[in-house]
Order: structure tokens, then sequence, then C-alpha cells
């Protein structure tokens, strides 16, 4: 029963997880960047949406949209401001961008927000009970799996069926064929990081609704953890984000119960450093061979 | 060879620019400091300036030259600069001559960190690009976690070292003597150190990383390197052995970060693993990154002006890093914007050989 | 082509560095001038606070970053106390300079700021703030005699060696062993699980010795959990595993903004075990938009509660919530302590602005090792000549909300 619960408890980490690492796949494949600041649109997102509940008292359905039309013009600022004038710059000039954008983001929500933590009220309260109230199951664990599956679905779709979708997949593969076949590749990205940004707010109030805390410096940790989950799945692979944001919530969980506690993020390490050993793009991704 | 004939070559000017820069500013700095005429906060940061221009420099290796991105460079500082305190520290009755236990220091740093360096390595160097970044971030974090759970001790029977995996351990377990003392009680770190760092042995340092590096570039090992960098399948074609010298400059790289290390460690009675975070390694890379990648002396500056940066902001209070967060996206974006590209290549000719990592 | 641009850039930034440095020296050269004017000053020897004779006391902790709360709460109550005795004519007639600098809980920015202050003019230390912070100043004001009184380092090693490092917090075996005896006494058959953060050294350092001591209390501790700055963000493992082990009383040496997650993720999964923490715990009632009832029935072991009845205390915390609109914590109510200390110690010494910082150390120095203080986190206070403080710790209890003291 225990192994149970821990398993529970390991799904419902990982799809958080998951859910942030969707929003980093969808940003690297199109845009090809590690965007270290979407860990920080989601304290963004969060700090929105817990101060629209509380301060202005609306609705969590309502204070979900607000969070998540504040982090899509973000993102979109974020965007042109920082990171477009460096489309044709090396990566790692870029990296140190997003970098910076990260710093920016956590000092100014310091400054907005003050030090101190914040108790976040969970948007839905209580848990399901299971073999005679042996497992218990919160309900934002289910909601949290839910929706990143629902997600996951509806992106797989965008990209394969709208006509923007696909586009993005144009852009992924090659901008510059997709500029001469009329793409509108600035427009697409900046799409790209409105939809990356749109989910970072979803994420942001379902990480603080199961870690009912918010700080300035709240998404940092879980950033890179989704991050190391997009690259566990096969980064630019949207199922490959759920598949590894699960997997590494499940493994993390059984490493802390039955190893150490003290090692857990060792093993998730070592587990991914093993994984791309064996399959060097990550469990689903695209391994490309170099063109010579 | 008929070397007096030939005109020198620009690199060698550069390199010897270089080395005698860092002399002149040594010797100034060293002067200024004898006669009282630097503030102490200026003072204070002497040492940690050698300590992450060492690391920048070594970095440099890595990224700029040998073109991978490393995200856990902090890793190996982590591990020389605790090898390097456990080092000094256990010596301490043995060899009452600071500068010597210094040098051992740097010496054990650099042997643990290169070991590291191998270890990590050896899986590493097969992956490629953005895989290899988060590996070697995964790594760093890794070595973190690890030295979180050391808790090392030593009496007169040597070293005694117990590892703390279930949580449950403490000092109490190392069963040391009377007369012993603890040096790394686990997330405490190590605490008690003697602080026996000169500003002198950190210029010793980066001369040595100086020549180390740049004498590596230039040879016909450094060509090797450069040219996996450049193009890897072509090297591999003309018989380059991939493995080897990707290893020589990640290893030497890795070293020198565990020199830098114990020196650091050295110069603080407290030092915590937490202190060698992804943070640090990317606080490492911004300095490799805005110094100019494979620039050598651009490194040195960047590590310079970014550590006192921080600390000529104290002015500004809470202000403070967000100033540096804007001035780190200005400086990127100034630097690799076209107009002011062209503008400067209008004034200086252009030389080749910048463009790094540019193939995808 | 970059590196010339680089290059310009750099330089940019080199101006930028000049500009600070500039000002550096220029506060440091007033500082060093303000004790030359206090000469003519203290030969008068008035009541009303004396032209350009000051005292310059310092502070450390960190104002950005993961613990900002914590340095800010004690530069904040620190700054109170110093305002309030500038009011009421200063120390011996002189008024107080205040300054506080940002260590971001970092062993090496904390020494940055630490000659930052000296450059100033620091004569007293309060600080720093945090335990890593500490141990690395504490070996500078050692070696420059420089007096340094830390309101919440709380390791024995921040004074172990050092005669003019003084702590104001319980040490951190003070309180492990302190909770064991406490649950030893009054919970005898109580099976613990300990959940802790194993890298941070206020943590380790407070399990290490409340497991030591429970072996002696005859406490069965039957599970030990850990986490780490990484892994903070899901404790339902720790829980599962502590509830499945059968204990009924978890202690959580942690602060409160994780004890809050772990309250709340327990209520999730319906265990309801007796919480029991330790001063990083305060404040977890004033937590913003905190739910209270998951915290009934935790107790406490603390020294500060802001829900006392003294006069001093309610003022305080008036004050606080006038100036910063929120509930002090045990740490503001430190750093407020540790002027006030300050102040009572240079008051019987007779201490002038004029004086060195090495001859008001000698002298504060003397003064703390026979003199008791009472203030808003404890009354008569002593300190050791080790420099650990001797008072008494208070248990509480969460009752409605709010505080009660256990008995």
């Amino acid at each position: 029963m225990e192994f149970l619960s821990y398993l529970v408890s390991g799904v419902s980490l990982g799809s958080v997880y998951a859910i942030i690492a969707l929003g980093y796949t969808m940003v690297y494949g199109i845009a090809k960047m590690l965007n270290f600041a979407h860990g920080d649109v989601i304290m963004v997102g969060g700090y929105i949406s817990l101060l629209s509940m509380t301060s202005l008292g609306l609705p969590w359905w309502l204070a979900v949209i607000l969070a998540m039309v504040v982090c899509t013009v973000l993102g979109v600022v974020i965007e042109g401001l920082a990171y477009k004038p460096l489309r044709n710059a090396p990566s790692l000039a870029v990296l140190i961008t997003a970098i910076g954008v990260s710093y920016f983001l956590q000092n100014s929500a310091l400054l907005i927000w003050g030090a101190s933590p914040k108790a976040y009220t969970p948007i839905i309260a209580g848990s399901v009970k299971l073999f005679e109230g042996q497992l218990s199951i919160s309900y934002v664990s289910i909601l949290t799996v839910v929706m990143c599956i629902l997600i996951m679905i509806a992106l797989t779709l965008f990209t394969g069926k709208t006509r923007m979708g696909k586009a993005m997949r144009a852009c992924s593969e090659d901008k510059a064929a997709a500029q001469l076949m009329g793409i509108n590749v600035n427009r697409t990205i900046s799409m790209t990081f409105a939809i990356g940004s749109a989910l970072a707010a979803i994420a942001g109030v379902l990480l603080c609704s199961s870690y009912t805390s918010l700080m300035p410096t709240t998404g940092s940790m879980p950033g890179i953890k989704a991050f190391t989950a997009a690259v566990f799945g096969g980064i630019g692979s949207i199922p490959g984000a759920l598949l590894g944001g699960v997997l590494l919530g499940i493994i993390e969980s059984l490493a802390k119960a039955y190893i150490s506690t003290q090692l857990a993020n060792s093993i998730v390490f070592a587990v991914l450093i093993i994984t791309l050993l064996v399959r060097p793009a990550g469990l689903l991704g695209k391994y490309v061979p170099e063109k010579v | 060879m008929n070397i007096k004939t030939r005109k020198p070559k620009k690199t060698t000017v550069i390199d010897f620019a270089t080395y005698i820069g860092v002399i002149l500013v040594f010797i100034v700095m060293n002067t200024l400091k004898n006669q009282g005429m630097l503030t102490r906060s200026l003072t204070g940061q002497l040492i940690p300036i050698c300590c992450y221009i060492v690391m920048a420099v070594s970095l440099n290796l890595t990224v700029g030259i040998l073109g991978e991105l490393s995200l856990g460079h902090a890793g190996f500082m982590s591990v020389g600069a605790f090898s390097g305190v456990v080092a000094a520290m256990s010596l301490q009755g043995a060899i009452p001559s600071e500068p010597l236990r210094l040098a051992i220091a740097l010496v054990v740093g650099a042997v643990f960190a290169a070991i590291a360096g191998t270890l990590v390595g050896i899986p590493v160097l097969r992956l490629r690009g953005d895989y290899l970044a988060i590996v070697t971030l995964a790594f760093g974090e890794i070595i973190k976690e690890l030295i979180n759970c050391l808790i090392i001790g030593v009496d007169e029977t040597g070293l005694h070292m117990v590892f703390n995996v279930t949580g449950s351990k403490s000092v109490n377990d190392l069963g040391l003597s009377e007369a012993g003392r603890v040096l790394i009680k686990g997330a405490q770190g190590a605490t008690g150190t003697q602080t026996i760092s000169t500003f002198t042995a950190g210029f010793i340092l980066i001369m040595i990383s100086l020549v180390v590096i740049l004498n590596l570039v230039r040879s016909r090992s450094g060509r090797a390197i450069m040219a996996l960098r450049d193009n890897r399948i072509a090297a591999e074609s003309v018989g380059i052995n991939i493995t080897k010298y990707k290893m020589m400059a990640f290893v030497t790289s890795a070293a020198l970060a565990g020199a830098a290390g114990a020196l650091y460690g050295l110069n603080y009675s407290n030092l915590v693993a937490t202190k060698f975070d992804f943070n640090t390694s990317i606080l490492v890379l911004v300095f490799v990154v805005l110094g100019g990648l494979g620039n050598i002396w651009g490194s040195i500056i960047a590590a310079t002006v970014l550590t006192i940066l921080p600390e000529a902001l104290r002015g500004f209070d809470d202000y403070r890093m967000l100033i540096y967060a804007v001035v780190l996206i200005l400086v990127m974006l100034a630097t690799n914007n076209p107009q002011m590209k062209s503008l400067f290549a209008k004034l200086i000719p252009v030389r080749k050989g910048d463009k790094v990592n540019g193939q995808d | 082509m970059k590196k010339v641009i680089s290059l310009v850039m750099v330089m940019a930034l080199v101006m930028c560095l000049m500009a600070g440095c500039g000002s550096n020296t220029e506060s440091a050269t007033t500082a060093t001038e303000a004790p030359a004017d206090t000469e003519t000053a203290a030969d008068t020897e008035t009541e009303a606070p004396a032209e350009g004779g000051s005292f310059y006391i310092g502070g450390i902790g960190p104002i950005t970053g993961d613990n900002a709360i914590y340095g800010l709460a004690v530069m904040n109550g620190a700054q109170i106390a110093v305002d309030e005795i500038n009011a009421a004519g200063g120390i011996n007639g002189y008024t107080v300079e205040y300054k506080f600098e940002d260590d971001v809980a970092d062993g090496e920015t904390a020494v940055n700021a630490y000659n930052n202050l000296m450059d100033w003019g620091m004569q007293v230390l309060v600080g720093p703030t945090t335990t890593g912070s500490a141990i690395s100043v504490s070996a500078k004001v050692y070696e420059e005699r420089v007096f340094a009184l830390t309101p919440s380092a709380s390791s024995p090693d921040v004074t172990a060696g050092k005669d003019n490092m003084f702590q104001l917090c319980f040490t951190d075996p003070n309180q492990g062993s302190g909770s064991a005896v406490y649950m030893g006494a009054n919970m005898p058959e109580a099976k613990v699980a300990v959940i802790y953060r194993n890298d941070d050294a206020y943590s380790q350092g407070i399990r290490d010795t409340f497991v030591a001591e429970a072996a002696n209390q005859n406490l069965e501790v039957v599970y030990e959990g850990t986490f780490t700055e990484d892994t903070a963000t899901d404790f339902s493992v720790q829980l599962t595993a502590a509830q499945a082990a059968g204990a009924d009383t978890v202690f959580l040496p942690i602060y409160y903004q994780p004890a809050s997650v772990i309250m709340a993720q327990a209520n999730a999964m319906g265990y309801a075990p007796t919480f029991f923490g330790v001063d990083g715990m305060d404040g977890i009632l004033t937590l913003d938009g905190f739910d209270t009832s998951l915290a009934e029935g935790v107790m406490v072991l603390t020294p500060f509660s802001a829900t006392a009845e003294d006069e001093l205390t309610q003022n305080f915390v008036a004050e606080y919530n006038e100036r910063y609109g929120e509930t002090p914590n045990q740490f503001a109510a430190d750093g407020y302590d540790c002027v006030y200390a300050i102040k009572q110690a240079m008051e019987n010494a007779g201490c002038t602005p004029d004086m060195s910082a090495e001859e008001i150390c000698d002298a504060m120095v003397e003064q703390f090792t026979s003199m008791s203080f009472s203030g808003l986190t404890g009354t008569d206070m002593t300190w050791s000549t080790a420099g650990e403080v001797s008072k008494m710790p208070v248990a509480v209890v969460i009752e409605n909300g709010v505080y009660v003291t256990a008995e």
C-alpha cells in the first residue's frame, strides 16, 4: 500500500514537471533555445493568480485566465525585447540573455511582492480516499494529471493540424526554407512564446496548488527539473515531455522512499545520464545524424 | 628552424601581452595593497577574483576552445575546494609552512578534480550540444549532493570518513579520538578552516593556468582540439583521435578548476557544498561568454569586472541584482547587434576565428 | 569582432565600477574623519546628541535571494531600535549610524559586505544573520578585533574559539537537546519522526543534537527523512514513510516555509501527528495566506512570540506593523534586541565614538560576559565567555491561531 502511495505522489509530482516541460519543449523545438526564464514566468503566473484570488477576490477560473493573459503578454514582450534581436546570434549568447531575463524576473518579483513566502490556497482542496482510507489522492494531483494529458493532446493536434502549428513545425525544421515558403518566422516564434507562457501560467497555478508556497525563487528549481525532464523524454518532442516528466517524478519519489532522501536528486540525474548514453536524443527524441 | 627571420605571429603577440598585462596588474595591485591604498572591500576581493579568473580561463578551454557547453564547472571547483581543504587541514601538524601547505592543497585539489573530470568526461563527451550541457549540469548537481553527505575527520591515526546516505549519521559516527578534529560536517561543510590563501598564490595560479592553456592551445594538440570544434567530421576524417583530444581539454579544464577551488576554499573559514551549485557554474559561464569565446584575456577581464560589479553596485541596495541582470542583457544585446558589429568592423579589420559554435 | 565590442562594454562597466569605488572611498574617508571630529565633541560632554559624533553600527544579512526574509527582518528590527535610540538621545549622548549590507546568505559575499562596512567605518557589527556567513565573517572579526553580536546564526561553530563573537539566539545544540528534553518530560511515549533539510547547517545541527539527546530521554526515533533545497517541493514520500513507521510526533527542525508545506501536505493525506518545531518555525502564523487551522496543536520552542502581552513586545509589534506592514518574526526581534544589548553594554562601559573599533571591542567583551540583559526575546540573558547566550526557551503551543504558553 505504501508503494502505491509513493507511486501516486511520484505521478502527481511528475505531472507538474511534465506540464512545465511541455512549455520548455515547445519553445526549444521551434526557437532552438533553452529558455531559462521559463521557470520564472511560472513564478509570475503563480503570483498573478494568487493576488487575483486574494486581493481582487476573483473566482479561481478567472484568476487562472488572468494569469494566462499576463504571462502571455510577458512572454511575448520578453521574446520581442530580449530574444528577437539575437535571432542570428550564437546560441550561447541567447542562453546568457535568458539567464539575465531569469535574474531580472526574480529580482523584480522580490521588489514588487517582497521576499517573504506567501501561502498559496490550492484551487481545489480535498482528496479521494481509496482502500478504506489507506490511499489518498488529492484532487489537485488528479487535476494536474488530467490537465497534463489534455494539454499534450491539444498541443499535438495544434502542431499537427492547424495552419499555425504547421508553420511552427516548418520553422523548427528549417527557418530559412520556411521563410521562403512565405511563413512569417518572427510571428511564428512570438506565437510559440505566447503559447509556452500561457502554459507556464497554468503550470504555475498547478505547481503552487500542490506545493502550497510561493516565493520569488519558487520557479527556478522546478524549471531546471522540467528542463531535465524535457531532455529525458527527448527535447522538442511533445509526448516525450509528458513521459519524461512523469518518469522523473516517479523515479524521484521511489528513490526517496527506498534508497535515500539525501541522494534523490542524484539518482534522478544518474538515470538521466544513463538514458542519454543509451539513447543520445532522449526517450522519444529523434536522432538526427549529422550532415556532412 | 629559422625563427629569427620570421616576424612573431599575431597570436604570440597577444599571448605575451596577456602575460605582461597580468604581471603588471599584479605588481600595481600588490604595491597598492601593501601601501594600504586600496579599500578593504577591494582588497578582500583580490583572492576570489583570482579564483574566478582561473575558473573562467579554464572553462574557456572547454566552451571556447573545445566548443562543448559545460554547465557543471562549479562541480570541479567543489571537488578541488573540499579535497584541498582536507589536505591543508590534515597536514597542519606535519607541515608548519603555510605557503607549502597551500601549494600541496592546490595540487591535491587539481588532482582530485582531474580524477572527477576523467570520470565525468568518459560518458559525457560522447554526447553533443544541449544534451552534453544537461549532463554536465546533472554531474554538477550530483557532486554537490555527494559532498553534502560527506563527513570527514582527522586524528592521529589518519583520516576518518563517513558517508551519510540515509541521513541518520553524524559526526559522532566518525569514531575520532580525543585529539581528533572534524574537517567536513556534511551540510555544515568545512568549518574552522585556517585561511592561508594569499594574493600572490592566486597570481601564481593564474600565471600557471595561462601558461598551461596558452601553450596547449598553440600546440599541435591545441590545433587538433580547435579542429574538432570547427568541424568534427572533417577532423575525424583526417585521423584526429576525437576522444583523446576531447578528454585532454576537458580534464585540463577540470584540474585547473580544482586548483582554483582549493585556493577559494582556503580563503574562507567556512565552505558549504551548496555554494558550488548550478548558479555558480552559470556565473563562470557568463564570464566566458561575455569575455568572448576562446578569448583568454577577455575571460580575465570579464571575470574581474563582473566579480567587482555587484560589490560596486552596493549603493543601489535592493536594486543591485536587478541592475546586474539588466547590464547582462544589454551587454549581450549590444555585442550581438549587427549595426554595432558593422560599426566596429569599419574601425578594426575583421579577424578570422571569432565565430565559435556557429555550426548547429 | 565581438571581442572589440565586448571590450567597449567592459570599459563601460569599468566606468560604472569606478563610480562605485569612488563612492566607496568617499564614504570611507568621511567615516575616518568622523571619529576625528568627535574628539572635541567628546570633551564637551553634552547630554544632547553630539554634533558629528556617531557610533557606526553595521549589519549583514541576506536581503535578496532565497533567504531574504531573514535578513530583511533583522535589518528592519534593528532599524527600529536604532531610530528609537536616536530619538531618545542616542547612546551616551551620541547618535547611532546604522548601515546594513546584503550577503545573499553566501560566505564570500558576507566577507565582502564586512569589508565594505569596515571601509564605511563600522565600529560594532550586528550580524551576520545566517550561520554560514557568520562563520566566514567571524574569522575576520576575530582577526581584526571588531565586536560582533549575531542575532540569529545559531551554530556553535560561529563563536567557537573567538572571544569577541557573541550570539543572541539559542545555539543549535541548545535547541536540539532542549526539544528532546521537553519531549522526554512531556510526551514520554512519543514515537518521533524527524524531517530535516540536510543541506542546511541550521537544520542538520539541530537534528544531530536532538537525535543524540533523544537516546538519553528514551524517545524512540522511528523515522528520519531529509530533503534538500532542490527537493523541497514534495514531502508526501517522507510523510507517508513517517506514517507507516507509526510516528505520532513529527519533529521539524526547519524554517517555517517548508514546514507550512509539510503541514498542508500532511493534512491533504489525512495524517495528523503532533508537529514540534524550533525557533525557525516562528512566523508560520503570520505567513501570508496560510490556513492557521493547519498549525493547530503545533508545539514550538521559541524565545519570542509576537502575541505576547508585555508592553515592550506590543509596542515593537505595533511599530513594525506600521512601518513594514507585517507582523515581526523572531529574527526581527533578535535584530532589535541586538542593538539594545549593544547600547546597554556601551553605556555601561562609557564608550565614545572616538574610540577605535578595537577599544570598543575590548570594552564590549568585558561587558557582555558580565552583564545581564532583558529584551524582547528573553529576560535576564547572560553570556558565557564562549559567546553563547543563556536564556530560557519557552515552549508554546498553537491554539486557535495564537501561541499559548505550554505548561
